[in-house]
């Protein structure tokens, strides 16, 4: 089903469950779709029937005959109810069970990702028991392959919603309230989500990557997120680091290692290592970095990022630094 | 058997009536300036024909934004509508299909037939019934003037809440939103309270509780159902939001106390039952249009209207499947998807009867039977996808996404507006007196039913590969394009075939065939009159002896006299048996209705911007409130007593 | 009959209305609610801005810029938005002032007009306000001028929220504030501009 030519290249599909969740939720959709389209066309050929028999008797020229039809009726009507009992029943059954075994964390100690939900973005935490093993990062989330993972979801200003359907199902992050969700990608590669409740201008474009990765190559990224940024090597790379210092980016953003600590907007200490920018809007490359800093307005409306009219130097020994960011 | 084609000729033209009917005449003769007499009317009929040509008005305003919605969304980062202008759109859509349209346009059509359905001349409170038109008139209005001035509100039609709080919305578009609700809230309960008043007290005598037509039946547990459902959204919408907004209250406020989650249960628990309140009456029209076109009574009477009442009864529980990701318990999200897996079973057994008696009667194919057929078609779908929805893990996948937009569509495109276009086809003769085209009639129904599935069938496909709800736009990279492109084309098809509707009624109204009392050779009360009514609807009253008069009285209808013709006399019955018990003189024609509307008008609009208003309006409100209450003077030997009753007397 | 012609006349009169009611909607565009998400305002500091009433010789008017977003609804949201993330509140309270003045009262040490709160933000002032020239953008300086000045009820109320979604700031900027009666409170020895 929609495979090939009605495909583009991103999969944020119901139906392509690469973890356990979505993959029983794909089987009780089988079965529902099943169940429902033999219902529609076993209801369908009793309407048709129904006018069918109602003029070929008249083409015969038989008389109405309560006698006759009144038992036939209530017999058909008593059974036909009868069945969509049972079948309601089943379906309840089966959604049940399907209920109850999603709903235990199967680990001990899963890996916990604190997730906030901004206006329109996704702060990302990864907890730890010790205070230095946290990390910081945006819209972008490494989880290792084959292992429950559970994420912890508030919100800092309006209600949003975490969904990455190809792993599990949604749930609300809500200003306030405290949820956890738990799920497990259990191929590697890269998941999409999308924020799906609406929560005002940006609400289409706030979209998140969960990239699955095996342990190993886990513990990679994460060692290298939680040091802080490098010193900029070249004198471009350090003259951008200025910009972003003394210019209006550090008003917002942070990056560890450097006196840029404000929290108003994502942390850009990793930038370099993530594969989209502006929640999952623009790729990653230079090009739309630098389209994204001059005027975000323009990409994404409304956005609390404001436009950045910089000297086309700055811009330039900018970007050079945000890109060194890895 | 009898031939039931024959239209009983039931007004009579014997000598005994005809002073009777000239003094009618004269009792009921309107306002000699034409305008005036519109603006103070207290008819039912003229107040129902207002209404509903209102409500369409609103459709088509809606649908343009829809329509504008899906040019939007036909291709991937498109740039015909900002974010900002498309929040507006699709917010004053849905608030417009379901507060302006949907279920209005129920109660229009329910203020216009009952009185005729169950024998009578005019609604229990003619006066309450023009005050809740012009209150719905100037809430609609002030929405659409909003939209047009950027001032439209823009947090969905939910407007959940913190997005809708004060710090989120700024401005006043969602304080328009939420006093636009309050208008037709007083309306739909204006509504009610006529409807509820009139079928249980004001029937033809002999209209006992098991006579009454399933339409009537299913008004009266809609009527009941407004009651209890639209108290939650007053106090959520017009109380504690308008109160967040103008006087910094903390309803929704977590930091101070407060929950946005009440928020959402207050709305939904009205926001379930109304959608079951639009769809209800949907089922009576199947019913009425199934036995004329038929020509044999529903099967299994007693079961639907059974199905009606559990229908209703259950709808009540079932709004939490709104709230699946929310923190609820589970065993409260259990209780919340069998009961919404459950309320299937009246609906199915309703579909069933249908089935059954079309398979024992003769089917006509006119209209009005064409498009209760596509209502089977098209509503088992959206119900059997609600069916799906009602699991919780299925529905924390769809949530929120297109499946959803499609299901809803499918059951309120099939349960509502296909029955209510062949409820248009079905009573246009009555009301105006001229038949609709049948041509342009199956013309409207083809491109409507192919548009309806073209447009939304996809949608399904859409939400199951990942497009959330209320997006202005989506990545190319998504593969969304060449569906969505095709759901624009069924939007084309769909706005076309809502033209060829208007065109019919357009046309129609001065050049259609002129139609008799009874053109479909139907069965119910409303046929017995002329087309369209006297303004007194039935003179002398009728008497019913069955659930179908005009088939089993085969021409020879009992009626009952006596009731004066000098003023506006109704008869009062009892609610079980519908035996005679009193008679009521109603008020002619008023503009206190319209005084009253204006002042709720200055009240509630001027509350967007300041608090005040409810002063000023609470004293205007009072002198409304004096003039319409005023003591008419009734001469003593014309007040009501106890104990006069007409006479029933076979013609 | 006459039923005919009453409808027609009737419905003549509701199209006349309704398109008029259209019409006149249309031409009255809404400032207040407008979302102006690329805008660039004045993006020069206003000059001849003066922080001192006292003139030698003979007074001359002082010009005064009118605030670009002292109407809009969306801007002085965003404008209390930006207050927080640039933590103005850690001076200034909610406005009702800490190691910095109150910004709700009456008392304006260097002026309450926009162009001057918009000269203070950018330039800073002497004992302790910063100077945000070149860390803030000119339209979000603009939009927290129109917020700060709506705490003191300078701006119309209309297009004021009335609280934010956090604890209570009392007395808050309410939307039902009365501009004729701003908050008294005590006065610096050196304020002297209106």
């Amino acid at each position: 089903m929609l495979q090939g030519g009605l495909r583009g290249a991103l999969n944020q599909s119901v139906l392509e469950a690469s973890g356990p969740q979505a993959a029983k939720v794909e089987k009780l959709w089988w079965f529902a779709f099943t169940t429902a389209a033999i219902v529609y066309v076993l209801t369908m050929a009793a309407l048709w029937w129904a006018t069918r028999r109602a003029r070929r008797r008249e083409l015969r020229g038989e008389l109405l005959d309560d006698a006759y039809a009144e038992p036939r009726m209530t017999r058909g009507v008593t059974w036909a109810t009868a069945a969509t009992l049972v079948i309601l029943l089943l379906f309840l059954g089966a959604d049940l069970l399907v209920g109850r075994t999603l709903s235990p964390i199967p680990k001990k100690q899963p890996l916990t990702i604190e997730l906030t939900g901004h206006q329109w973005w996704w702060e990302v935490q990864y907890a730890d028991t010790s205070p230095h093993g946290r990390f910081t990062t945006a819209n972008e989330i490494h989880i290792p392959v084959g292992e429950p993972v559970l994420f912890v979801l508030e919100a800092t200003d309006v209600i949003h919603s975490f969904w990455v359907p190809n792993l599990a199902g949604k749930k609300d992050l809500i200003p306030g309230y405290t949820q956890s969700v738990w799920f497990q990608a259990d191929t590697a590669g890269v998941y999409r989500g999308q924020c799906a409740e609406f929560c005002g201008l940006q609400h289409a474009k706030m979209a998140l990557q969960v990239v699955a990765e095996p342990r190993t190559k886990y513990e990679e990224w994460a060692t290298k997120q939680r040091r802080p940024a490098e010193n900029a090597s070249d004198p471009t790379a350090s003259r951008g680091r200025e910009v972003f210092l003394t210019g209006t980016c550090a008003m917002c953003h942070a990056i560890e290692g450097t006196s840029a600590g404000s929290h108003a907007g994502p942390d850009l200490t990793h930038l370099a290592s993530r594969r989209t920018i502006a929640a999952g809007t623009l790729p990653n490359t230079r090009g739309a970095l630098a389209g994204w800093i001059v005027d975000p307005q323009r990409i994404k409306p409304g956005t609390r990022m404001p436009p950045n009219y910089l000297k086309p130097q700055d811009l330039d020994a900018l970007l050079t630094y945000l890109q060194s960011l890895k | 058997m009898s031939d039931r084609t024959t239209s009983v000729d039931y007004v009579p033209t014997s000598e005994p009536y005809d002073a009777e009917l000239a003094e009618l005449e004269r009792t009921y003769e309107p306002h000699a300036n034409p305008f005036w007499a519109w603006v103070t009317s207290v008819d039912h009929k003229s107040i129902g024909k207002r209404y509903i040509i209102t409500c369409f008005v609103f459709f088509i305003l809606a649908g343009l934004n829809a329509g504008v919605m899906r040019l939007q969304l036909a291709r991937p980062e498109n740039h015909i509508v900002g974010p900002d202008r498309y929040n507006q759109l699709f917010t004053v859509h849905g608030t417009a299909m379901m507060f302006l349209f949907a279920v209005p346009v129920m109660t229009a059509f329910a203020t216009y037939l009952v009185p005729l359905m169950v024998g009578t001349k005019e609604v229990a409170y003619p006066r309450l019934n023009a005050f809740g038109y012009w209150t719905f008139l100037i809430g609609g209005v002030f929405l659409f003037a909003g939209l047009y001035t950027n001032t439209g509100p823009d947090a969905g039609w939910f407007a959940y809440t913190p997005l809708s709080g004060p710090e989120y919305s700024p401005g006043k578009r969602v304080d328009i939103w939420a006093q636009v609700v309050t208008f037709t809230e007083i309306a739909a309960l204006v509504a009610a309270v006529e409807m509820i008043v009139t079928i249980l007290k004001m029937r033809a005598p002999g209209m006992s509780l098991n006579r009454i037509p399933l339409y009537v039946w299913s008004i009266l547990v809609v009527s009941f159902m407004i009651v209890f459902a639209m108290p939650s959204v007053a106090i959520a919408s017009t109380a504690m939001l308008a109160m967040d907004r103008l006087v910094a209250t903390h309803f929704f406020n977590r930091a101070e106390g407060g929950d946005p989650l009440l928020w959402q249960h207050l709305y939904w628990f009205f926001g379930h039952p109304e959608v079951y309140i639009m769809f209800i009456p949907g089922l009576g029209f199947v019913s009425q249009i199934v036995e004329t076109f038929t020509q044999r009574r529903v099967f299994g009477y007693p079961v639907m209207v059974l199905s009606l009442f559990v229908t209703g009864f259950v709808a009540f529980g079932l709004w939490v499947h709104h709230m699946f990701a929310t923190p609820i318990p589970q065993l409260g999200r259990t209780l919340f998807t069998a009961a919404s897996v459950l309320i299937a079973v009246p609906s199915g057994i309703q579909i069933f009867c249908w089935i059954a008696t079309i398979w024992a009667g003769r089917p006509r194919y006119a209209t009005p039977m064409l498009f209760a057929l596509g209502f089977i078609a098209v509503f088992t779908i959206g119900g059997l996808t609600g069916v799906m929805i009602a699991s919780v893990p299925f529905d924390l996948q769809v949530h929120d996404t297109y499946f959803v937009v499609a299901h809803f569509h499918y059951v309120i495109l099939g349960g509502v507006v296909f029955p209510l276009f062949g409820a248009c086809y079905y009573w246009f003769p009555k009301i105006t007196g001229r038949m609709l085209s049948e041509t342009l009639g199956k013309w409207h129904f083809w491109l409507f039913f192919v548009g309806v599935n073209v447009t939304f069938f996809p949608m399904h496909l859409l939400g199951l590969d990942g497009m959330p709800r209320r997006v202005y736009t989506y990545l190319p990279e998504m593969g969304w394009g060449n569906l969505n492109l095709i759901a624009t084309m069924g939007a084309v098809t769909i706005v076309a075939s809502v033209a060829v509707f208007l065109v019919n009624v357009a046309k129609s109204s001065v050049a259609g065939v002129v139609a008799g009392d009874d053109p479909w050779g139907a069965s119910g009360l409303e046929w017995a009159t002329s087309s369209p009514p006297p303004a007194w609807n039935f003179h002398p009253l009728p008497v019913v002896t069955s659930r179908a008069p005009l088939w089993e009285e085969g021409g020879e209808m009992p009626v009952a006299t006596g009731l004066a013709t000098d003023r506006r006399e109704v008869l009062i019955t009892t609610a079980l048996d519908a035996v005679p018990d009193n008679r009521h003189e109603h008020p002619g024609e008023s503009h206190w209705p319209l005084v009253m509307a204006i002042a709720v008008g200055v009240t509630f609009i001027g509350a967007v911007w300041n608090p005040w208003a409810y002063v000023v309006g609470f004293v205007i409100s009072a002198v409304a409130f004096a003039g319409w209450g005023w003591p008419r003077g009734t001469k003593p030997e014309d007040q009501v007593t106890t104990g006069r009753l007409p006479s029933a007397e076979a013609r | 009959m006459s039923t005919t012609t009453r409808r027609t006349s009737a419905r003549r009169h509701r199209v006349i209305g309704a398109s008029a009611f259209v019409l006149l909607s249309l031409v009255s565009a809404c400032d207040r609610e407008q979302r102006r998400f690329r805008e660039n305002p004045p993006s020069t500091s206003p000059s001849n801005v003066r922080v001192s009433a006292l003139q030698p010789g003979t007074m001359v008017d002082t010009t005064h810029v009118a605030g670009p977003y002292d109407n809009n609804a969306w801007a002085q949201s965003e404008g209390q938005r930006l207050f927080g993330w640039y933590n103005c509140a850690g001076c200034h309270a909610n406005g009702g002032g800490g190691m910095g003045p109150p910004l709700m009262d009456d008392q304006w040490i260097y002026g309450s007009s926009p162009e001057n709160i918009y000269n203070t933000i950018v330039q800073g002032r002497p004992n302790g306000m910063p100077s945000f020239a070149g860390k803030i953008p000119t339209p979000q300086v603009w939009m927290l001028v129109a917020y700060v000045r709506s705490l003191s009820a300078l701006n119309t109320t209309g297009a004021r929220s009335s609280r934010t979604d956090h604890m209570m700031m009392y007395p808050g900027s309410s939307s039902l504030q009365d501009p004729a009666k701003p908050q008294q409170s005590f006065r610096p020895p050196a304020s002297e501009m209106p």
